[in-house]
């Protein structure tokens, strides 16, 4: 497995110097994370190990130096998280010297629920939207920080940078607060709680180039490296351990490959690729014709299904 | 991302328009030729086209940007949406706004956010009623650029004559409006003239595309050349060895070594140091987050402003503004909202509404009330005194958003004008024998008895009891009814929510007065809203308001109905009648809950008084 989790060399001139537009980007993300900070009684970054929630994590640490954030991470755990994420998170949390929570649905793990068996609209829902809801209620969070954003989806470019949810932790999308000149609402009744995007208007692309420039720490599966890929339905899929039992005529093949989002290894896809560094990234990257979320096997569930997973609850 | 695109930056801007003028198609049309749109994306377009499509067998760009599912199904974009897209020579983020009437406080949501504005207009239609509404919204909310971008001009031929005809018309409803530029574009979305190509249809048209006029236009206004203001956000204490103030700058720049002042006690320093995202810097300049130490220990909370001495903010506790109603429940004078002014939270309410604005003629009517998506120029009263800049001075510091006390829903949204000067003229006088004084003379403790409920629950009744039995235990008490305020103080009240907002702003005001001379008083009133009642309550001292619900059903109230008041409200001969044609919101926490059915009102006065012997004792 590769080693390397800095970012690659080969992004030139611009490492370390952020472009006028990536420096308003991140004094916006700032400012959101330390109103949420103000205007929260108990917020918690909700920390996926994703490229998104390195960015969050990394502008937290900004936020509020020289002291550490006032809020706890917190990692919701299917079960079927990549084991090089679950390395990467304990090695990032530890060095950083920050609180991490981990939440699994104590429910959803007993009746042994996974998204082989019960295909992804059930596991997503019982391990991920179901334990998100309950390690929020579990630990009182009244604000929750996340990387989406609105770039990312046609539901989510809706979306607003505080987002109320009702005491269900539902979305209502006719029922949004309007956000103008950046005068945030913060306040909530008892019970109610806030989804926080301190990311919600930076392009992917923006992400990578602040993670190049800032020389961010990201889980070494968005570089490419030879991996055990099997193919399953037309998409390649990185056997990360023997739960996924082959089919017949399957088999596992080593393939240069890498991934452009993160998620549950059986839920995520993988393209063949040779970019090993960050700069050979943003190359291919450019080049892409594909969306980012393409990759994501949850998403293609049904019609406007990330309208109705947030409608739910999922973040 | 060199070159260019660093000297022209972002450019955040947003469309508006009348239903049905195309802007999502545009939007879709600029993400597309723009080479933005993914395969995957477009291959689920093009599946979506069939299903919802309504320009037949074309990929139906709208599709793009209209994101939810309802409104997929209706054809119409129902909130704002943002949008991201680059050319090699600049960045842009696109608020999506509707054009549907109810959503204008979206629309003024996505232009309080933006420096340009595209209004469509319909070339076959002209200038309709909502394109004067969104041009005249965009320059109350301060935009200085805007684009007429004339739609569907294919539909009328590319006729130059009826381009110059909408130009004109609304170039005489918007010049008088303050815009810096002011571009006319005939375009055609679902084809692409003039959007990003310059069409060979219109060969009379010499100005810019849309896309080179957008990468061109200069919308900097030298925020950093204004005055330094620094709303503080969070206070910094990570340990006692440092003490910082992190915010984002407002305006202006500023720099170590600086004079600044804290606005609203007028105490000074000296900025010592300034922490930018990567650590220690020497300036600080507007929409950069940073973190200010100061030189001494002055006391700096969330909401203060730092400012330079010789250049402060104004301070006042009452001013005029614009305000923009986006809520369903109608703004009422008198009632409290909670306001956020920078990061600065207070309360504040309405004292009079100068005039409401006609959106259609810019002519000024009276109001009484300011209804969803109405515009009123109004004097507000704060709880606290607030730092701020006129609007179109600053629109950081001039701008206020007020929240529903109850719901917590964002309300209205305010530009300041000026501070009404008066409001530093008038003190409070302080007396030597005050409340306390005068409630020891009578060895009682001042009280309000509120008792709330429908019309025929029993509250005067009760309440006359309650008082009777105070009286024999020597207790000076007076009662405030509709009876004996209605036919004097308030007879120029009606029944409609905002003359029954002020009709219990002044029994509250007179109940204040008695509580100060030292009275219990027992005031009966249906007072139907939560919030007029926590108004009251809040301009009590603590534990002085004790909220009573007398609750009777309303089929017990109609079977009673004394006055039968309810037999007329049922018939439909008096309007506005409470719990028959007007809502009555119960108590959530009232300190005492009476239900009256199956008890005598004697049982009820009892429960009262004993929890009014219990306060006094205490």
């Amino acid at each position: 497995m590769q080693s390397t989790t800095r970012a690659g060399p080969g992004v030139g001139a611009s490492a370390g110097r952020l472009t006028p537009q990536l420096r308003r980007l991140e004094a916006e993300a700032i400012g959101i994370l330390r109103e949420t900070a103000a205007g929260f009684r108990n917020p918690v970054l909700l920390y996926s190990i994703g490229k998104d929630s390195s960015v969050v994590l990394h502008l937290a640490m900004k936020a509020f130096a020289p002291g550490k954030p006032p809020f706890p991470l917190m990692h919701i755990a299917t079960g079927w998280d990549f084991r090089d994420m679950l390395e990467f998170r304990d090695r990032r949390v530890a060095e950083l010297g920050l609180r991490l929570i981990v939440h699994s649905n104590p429910d959803g793990l007993a009746r042994g629920i996974n998204p082989l068996d019960h295909g992804s609209q059930v596991h997503m829902s019982v391990m991920g939207t179901e334990a998100l809801k309950q390690g929020l209620d579990i630990h009182g969070f009244d604000a929750a920080i996340g990387g989406a954003r609105r770039d990312e989806e046609k539901a989510r470019a809706k979306e607003r940078v505080f987002s109320h949810r009702t005491a269900g932790h539902t979305w209502e999308p006719r029922n949004q607060r309007p956000e103008l000149w950046g005068l945030y609402n913060t306040r909530i009744n008892q019970g109610e709680g806030m989804r926080v995007f301190p990311l919600s208007n930076w392009t992917e692309f923006d992400v990578w180039e602040y993670i190049a420039a800032e020389n961010i720490p990201v889980v070494p599966l968005y570089f490419a490296a030879e991996r055990p890929i099997v193919k399953r339905d037309g998409i390649l899929i990185m056997r990360d351990d023997d739960r996924m039992k082959l089919r017949d005529g399957e088999q596992v093949e080593r393939m240069w490959v890498r991934f452009r989002t993160m998620g549950d290894w059986p839920l995520t896809a993988a393209h063949e690729s040779r970019a090993e560094t960050l700069g050979q990234m943003l190359d291919e990257l450019r080049e892409s014709r594909v969306s980012e979320r393409a990759g994501r096997l949850i998403d293609k569930d049904q019609e406007a299904s990330m309208e109705r997973k947030k409608r739910e609850g999922y973040f | 991302m060199h070159g260019m695109d660093t000297a022209r930056g972002l450019l955040r801007f947003l469309t508006c328009g009348s239903v049905d003028d195309g802007k999502s198609t545009l939007i879709g049309r600029l993400l597309y030729d723009s080479k933005l749109i993914m395969e995957d994306t477009l291959a689920t377009i093009e599946k979506d086209s069939r299903k919802h499509g309504t320009v037949g067998e074309e990929v139906d760009l709208a599709l793009l940007v209209d994101g939810l599912e309802a409104e997929r199904q209706q054809g119409i974009t129902i909130d704002v949406a943002y949008r991201f897209f680059g050319t090699p020579k600049r960045s842009f983020i696109v608020a999506d706004t509707p054009g549907h009437e109810q959503y204008t406080r979206n629309m003024a949501t996505g232009a309080s956010n933006s420096d340009l504005a595209i209004i469509l207009a319909d070339a076959r239609k002209g200038v309709l009623t909502q394109t004067r509404r969104h041009t005249y919204i965009c320059s109350l909310l301060g935009i200085r650029h805007v684009v007429l971008a004339v739609n569907k001009i294919d539909l009328v031929g590319f006729d130059e004559a009826t381009f110059d005809r909408i130009v004109g018309d609304w170039a005489t409803f918007a010049s008088g409006l303050g815009f810096q530029t002011m571009v006319p574009i005939p375009v055609s979305a679902r084809f692409g003239d003039n959007v990003t190509q310059r069409s060979g249809n219109t060969p009379w048209y010499r100005g810019p595309t849309l896309l080179g006029h957008l990468e061109a236009v200069d919308v900097e206004h030298g925020v950093e050349d204004k005055s330094f203001r620094f709303p503080v956000q969070w206070v910094n204490r990570p340990n006692l060895d440092f003490r910082g103030f992190s915010g984002s700058v407002a305006s202006g720049r500023a720099a170590v070594g600086d004079a600044v002042v804290v606005a609203a006690s007028g105490r000074t320093s000296h900025i010592a140091r300034i922490l930018g995202p990567d650590g220690d810097v020497d300036v600080c300049s507007a929409g950069d987050a940073v973190t200010i130490c100061l030189a001494d220990e002055v006391d700096v909370a969330r909401g203060d402003v730092l400012a330079p001495l010789a250049d402060r903010p104004e301070l006042a506790d009452q001013f005029a503004a614009h305000l923009l109603w986006m809520d369903e429940e109608a703004m009422l004078p008198g009632r409290q909202y909670l306001m956020r002014v920078g990061n600065l939270w207070t309360t504040a309410s309405v004292t009079a509404i100068k005039h409401r604005v006609d959106v259609n003629t810019l002519e000024h009517a009276a109001a009484k009330k300011l209804d969803l998506n109405e515009i009123g120029f109004c004097n507000f009263s704060t709880a606290m005194r607030v730092p701020f800049d006129a609007y179109t001075e600053n629109r950081q510091t001039g701008a206020f958003v007020l929240v529903d006390r109850l719901s917590n829903r964002t309300a209205g949204a305010g530009m300041i004008s000026f501070g009404l000067r008066r409001a530093t003229n008038i003190h409070q006088e302080e007396f030597l024998v005050d409340k306390r004084a005068r409630a020891a003379l009578d060895h009682q403790k001042p009280l309000v008895l509120w008792f709330t409920g429908l019309s025929g629950s029993g509250k005067s009744t009760v309440a006359k009891l309650v008082e009777q039995a105070l009286y024999r235990e020597g207790r000076h008490t007076y009662t405030l009814d509709g009876d004996n305020l209605r036919f004097g103080l308030n007879r120029d009240l009606g029944f409609t929510d905002q003359d029954r907002v002020e009709n219990i702003r002044r029994v509250g005001e007179v109940a204040k007065l008695f509580v100060d001379a030292g009275v219990i008083v027992l005031c009966s009133f249906i007072s139907p809203f939560r919030a007029e009642r926590r108004m009251v309550r809040e301009m009590m001292a603590d534990g002085e308001f004790i909220e009573v619900f007398v609750d009777t059903p309303v089929e017990e109230c109609i079977r009673r109905d004394p006055k039968g008041l309810y037999a007329k409200a049922l018939r439909g001969a008096i309007q506005n009648f409470t719990g028959v044609s007007s809502p009555y919101e119960p108590p959530e926490q009232a300190e005492v809950h009476l239900h009256t059915v199956g008890r005598t009102p004697e049982q009820a006065a009892v429960e009262v008084l004993d929890h009014v012997r219990r306060l006094i004792a205490s």
